[in-house]
């Protein structure tokens, strides 16, 4: 199959980015994206011009690496994958293919199709754990944690640090990534005692980044490659009404 | 010239004994250390942090934008540990023992029984953390059976185990990140290792987004940098997965140990087309209930449901009644090979195997194997489009993990006095084969439990050395690194960087492989140096330095893979015995199963560099076993 | 202090705050519409309660400038959220499917909401101040029916009838956004929420509907 791409080109972070066309032929259905990407970026390169950069890594969809807005969707038109996983036979062939970088004031763009996600570490360095050093922990098995919880905390754990979330909320909002943490450490008992200092600084470090403030459009949960739920969102705002009440 | 400084006195009290022995550094002083972690995996990640917690002042670096996209974050099955929780007969001994014999006894006796030991403590550790392993209705921790281990002793959180404990050190790792005990550098890559008079001194780094080369010293280097799989271009690891890090180390003088021991698992997606960037590991839990076969006929290329069930051959059930499809992961790769180079593999390379699941449907019901399975077979349909409720899925063993490294001692640190290794980096603890479920154990054991005891020893000796970046060393090796991208960047020749490296993957894939001879392994090692020269002459690498370039990072790993390789079979061909992960085709029994040479092999073969001319020099560390003895595996 | 920035600082805070007033909205909405269903009980009876209201003036003053607080924290705080969420994205996508994750009306709530402000200003230069204009007694049904402001009027009724749909989908997403804010909405709740929800966006702006459509089209049956 055929395909054209047009993707955005930014030399750096603070030059100006524009749009290129990119037509690519000898598809084959079977590659990902990223391997007719790769395949893209290999004939750039003999022509000598600058390849096309994008972040990625595992190529399995769990590291989190990648994540780039393709058609209008966070991790293109399929839900439940991250781009990584995104083969070609989603597209049609002949079809137009519009490649984006996540956009948010938080994802400065570093460049071309890759933006800096810091801030979402920043955001863990505020309360993302739970402070014990290591070593002198009491056997696993002394504290018993009901089923329903371990597990529900397991959904929130599964977040990946794509960024979907903040990339697909017309607001920019970090809610879905901290609410996540937030609700893992929540639901466990080993997080109870920094319970309360845990949401405060979280959620006063995402606004200090410069994320928006959620307006509860559930697009996050859509595009999550993880499908964490807004319920975690709930949590996080029962836990913070709370830390502050 | 090696000395392994296993502990003297029985097996069990050798850790313990060891720790009291080792010297301290005083609480007040260890602010006054600066300790470099290059890697911010399993390993890396769990060792800074538990430095920092220590009080020493810590800089970890990755080439990752944060230390949660490290690839420890992939495996899926789970993390073995000694609890016998389930009561049904494990302890610190028979992990130790499975784990010995698991890696066909080419691992040392002492680090392994310390891993055992040490598993329960992790497993505490993580649950602290928080992270939200399986739990029964109870409440208390679920544990399951894995790899064909006797003992249900793998501690899981769904598939994604590795993933849940490396956020748990990436936790403890931002926590200390906060504090300021730990300044991480994201996006930094480290290119060479600068010794100070004979011993490690700091690291050179290239900022990968700016391009800047930047000096970083320390009282002691701790790579935690992962395997080199990535040498067969084509393997389950990440795309960045590298061993330059390693080999910069191994040419300052670290010795390589056991460089061929490579893990090739069996039930990984094949490869579809041409321009495949990499493979996907499809949990080893599928061989459970999945049935592995092939066509009888060769070169059957009908429908797999045209095919009657007496046309089919279940060749692991034929060969292995006992074991069935449930055999080691080196047998089972092995064999698929085998069937395919016989002309029976199916799909349209002939590259692949099916594993059948309609027996367990039937058995079991679709609901069930959907319970169990379901996550898996929605991945497998994603990347083949293929729905294996409906056609068998074809399999074909991949490049995984490699069990050799860098050498160290039982302290963890290598022939460079101040260099210690972590994690899969190093050679220590899984000998010629690794069982499922033991490399996150020994990921985090390294991190969390040895190093930061171990470390102080050296350490002591150290107090109020001034190491500065000034130090001429640091410019001699900037100059190096500097020079080598020069070069990387002005060859501007015909062929891509994954060009060369796709041919080097097949090079090794076919003659470092599943199965190695003689004639194979002189092959390599003739095209190699062949496919190096190339390289240097033909390799168009485009952009700049002083910019984010993706080609230029991959062009220095893989300059330094065409190194690697080499050793890998050189190393191959030394080895006159089958063992574990590595096969030779001279040595095998009647039956066509491993045969070891106790007499001869039973040693750690370590490579010392010896520049670009001359060929490494290999030097012996016998392995001495007081405790179990050598047994031959059968899983007839 | 600390319970204070949380509330008018933080992000969450100021969330709360938007969801709380939203939801005395809906309370004012429920009492205002049980007053104008007695509209259908004719005029003597309409005329009736909006005199009795009259007799309690201060109080109802009193309630009045409670709910302006409420409305104007509402429409302050939306509109400043709205132009910080706007802030917090630097460039907009080119093509954004943003259909496929969420409903039109849970990403225009900033838009829906100032048609209804403007509603709510006509609404308040109309009936309101000319009710305020027949001081204690008068005929006020007549001015609800009437030709000028009234139902009596078809372009009056169908902006309120645009209205009331608008406010509809407004209530659609901020009724239940509003607990998603407070946190109630966990696998128990959620059940009666989306049950209480119906009532809000679909019951109250039909009742209103009601009202506008049997006076303003069917002429009150005659």
């Amino acid at each position: 199959m055929r395909v054209t791409l047009k993707v955005w080109r930014q030399q750096k972070a603070d030059s100006q980015g524009s749009f290129e066309s990119y037509p690519v032929e000898n598809v084959s259905e079977d590659m990902s994206f990223f391997e007719m990407l790769d395949m893209l970026n290999d004939q750039l390169v003999l022509a000598g011009k600058t390849p096309i950069a994008f972040d990625h890594d595992c190529r399995e969809g769990i590291c989190g690496t990648c994540g780039l807005f393709i058609n209008g969707r966070a991790h293109g038109p399929l839900t439940g994958i991250t781009t990584c996983q995104l083969h070609m036979r989603s597209f049609k062939d002949g079809k137009t293919i519009i490649v984006e970088p996540w956009r948010a004031k938080a994802f400065p763009v570093i460049k071309d199709l890759i933006v800096d996600r810091i801030s979402f570490d920043r955001m863990m360095e505020a309360g993302g754990y739970i402070s014990i050093n290591t070593g002198g922990t009491p056997d696993a098995n002394e504290i018993p944690i009901p089923k329903a919880n371990a597990d529900e905390a397991m959904d929130a754990a599964s977040c990946i640090g794509c960024g979907a979330c903040v990339a697909t909320c017309k607001n920019s909002s970090a809610m879905l990534f901290v609410s996540a943490k937030v609700s893992q450490l929540t639901l466990l008992p080993q997080g109870q005692p920094e319970r309360e200092i845990r949401v405060k600084n979280m959620v006063a470090q995402m606004d200090k980044e410069g994320f928006g403030s959620c307006t509860n459009t559930g697009a996050c949960e859509v595009e999550c490659p993880k499908e964490i739920s807004i319920i975690h969102i709930a949590r996080l705002n029962r836990e913070f009404i709370k830390s502050s009440f | 010239m090696l000395n392994s400084k296993v502990p003297a006195g029985p097996l069990s009290e050798k850790w313990t004994k060891h720790q009291f022995d080792l010297k301290l550094v005083n609480p007040a002083n260890k602010r006054k250390y600066n300790i470099i972690v290059v890697g911010t995996g399993l390993a890396g990640a769990s060792a800074a942090a538990s430095l920092a917690e220590l009080g020493y002042n810590v800089q970890a670096f990755s080439y990752h934008e944060s230390p949660r996209r490290a690839h420890s974050i992939a495996a899926q099955g789970g993390i073995n540990a000694a609890k016998n929780y389930p009561n049904d007969g494990d302890s610190i001994f028979r992990l130790f023992y499975d784990t010995i014999k698991g890696g066909d006894y080419r691992s040392r006796e002492a680090n392994v029984y310390r891993l055992a030991e040490i598993s329960n403590n992790i497993i505490d550790q993580c649950v602290a953390q928080g992270v939200p392993f399986a739990r029964e209705y109870g409440g208390l921790l679920d544990n399951r059976s894995f790899g064909g281990a006797q003992v249900s002793r793998t501690f899981y959180a769904r598939g994604q185990t590795g993933q849940q404990l490396l956020l748990g050190c990436y936790s403890a790792l931002v926590r200390q990140m906060h504090t300021g005990k730990v300044k991480f550098h994201p996006r930094h890559e480290m290119l060479d290792l600068v010794m100070i008079d004979g011993e490690a001194k700091g690291i050179i780094t290239r900022n990968l987004i700016t391009g800047d080369i930047q000096s970083h010293a320390a009282h002691a280097v701790v790579l935690a940098t992962g395997g080199y799989s990535n040498a067969f271009f084509l393997s389950t690891n990440a795309m960045a997965s590298n061993a330059t890090a390693a080999w910069r180390a191994h040419k300052k003088g670290a010795f390589f140990a056991n460089p061929c021991f490579t893990q090739i698992h069996p039930t990984c997606i094949p490869v579809a087309s041409e321009h495949q960037s990499k493979l996907t590991l499809m949990s080893e839990s599928l061989r459970n209930d999945g049935r592995v076969w092939v066509p009888k006929k060769e070169g059957d290329k009908r429908h797999p449901a045209e095919i009657s069930e007496d046309e089919r051959d279940y060749y692991l059930e034929r060969l292995y009644p006992s074991f069935g499809n449930l055999v080691p992961r080196d047998v089972a790769s092995r064999r698929a090979k085998e069937m395919c180079d016989l002309g029976n593999g199916v799909g349209e390379t002939g590259l692949a195997v099916y594993l059948d699941f309609a027996d367990a449907i039937q058995r079991l019901g679709r609901n069930i194997v959907t319970e169990k399975y379901g996550n898996l077979f929605d991945m497998y349909k994603q990347i083949t489009g293929e729905n294996p409720y409906e056609i068998p899925m074809r399999i074909y063993p991949a490049v995984h993990y490699t069990m050799g490294g860098l050498w160290v001692d039982y302290n963890l640190m290598s022939t460079i006095p101040g260099l210690y290794i972590l994690g899969e980096a190093n050679y220590s603890d899984h000998g010629a084969n690794r069982l499922g479920a033991s490399a996150l154990m020994q990921g985090l054991a390294d991190g969390y439990f040895i190093l930061p005891y171990t470390i102080g020893d050296y350490l002591t000796g150290k107090l109020g050395e001034n190491i500065s970046t000034e130090d001429e060393a640091f410019e001699v090796a900037k100059t190096d690194v500097k020079g080598r991208i020069e070069t990387l960047l002005t060859v501007n020749g015909e062929r891509t960087v994954d060009d060369i490296h796709r041919e080097l993957g097949l090079i090794l894939w076919e003659n470092v492989g599943m199965a190695r001879n003689t004639a194979g392994l002189e092959k390599a090692l003739n095209k190699i140096p062949k496919l190096r020269d190339e390289f240097w002459q033909n390799v168009k690498v485009s952009g700049t330095a002083d910019e984010l370039n993706p080609e230029l990072e991959k062009a220095g790993r893989v300059a330094d893979f065409l190194e690697l390789g080499e050793l890998m079979a050189r190393d191959a061909l030394n080895r006159e015995e089958s063992c574990g992960g590595h096969f030779r085709d001279e040595h095998q029994t009647e039956e066509n199963e491993a045969k070891r040479n106790d007499e001869e092999f039973t040693y750690v073969a370590t490579w010392q560099y010896k520049g670009k001319e001359s060929p490494s020099e290999l030097h012996k560390e016998n392995l001495v076993f007081e405790n179990v003895e050598l047994t031959t595996r059968s899983y007839k | 202090m600390s319970l204070l920035k949380s509330v008018f600082i933080s992000s969450i805070g100021k969330k709360i705050l938007m969801a709380t007033t939203g939801l005395l909205l809906c309370l004012f909405l429920v009492i205002h519409l049980i007053g104008n269903l007695i509209l259908f009980a004719g005029p003597d009876a309409f005329n009736l309660y909006v005199e009795t209201l009259s007799s309690v003036k201060p109080i109802v003053r009193s309630i009045e400038i409670i709910l302006a607080l409420i409305f104007l924290n509402h429409i302050f705080l939306g509109s400043k959220l709205t132009f910080e969420n706007r802030n917090a994205t630097t460039q907009k996508y080119v093509v954004n499917s943003a259909g496929e994750n969420s409903s039109f009306f849970s990403r225009n709530m900033f838009i829906s909401g100032s048609i209804l402000f403007i509603f709510l200003m006509t609404h308040l230069s109309t009936f309101w101040y000319l009710f305020q204009k027949q001081h204690d007694e008068g005929n006020f049904y007549e001015i609800v029916m009437g030709n000028t402001v009234g139902f009596g009027n078809p372009i009056i009724t169908a902006l309120y009838c645009i209205a009331m749909i608008l406010l509809g989908f407004h209530l659609r997403h901020g009724f239940q956004s509003a607990f998603q804010t407070f946190g109630i909405r966990y696998n128990k709740y959620s059940g009666l929420i989306e049950t209480v929800a119906i009532l809000f966006w679909l019951i109250i702006p039909l009742g209103f509907l009601s009202i506008a459509v049997w006076f303003g089209i069917f002429g009150g049956g005659y």
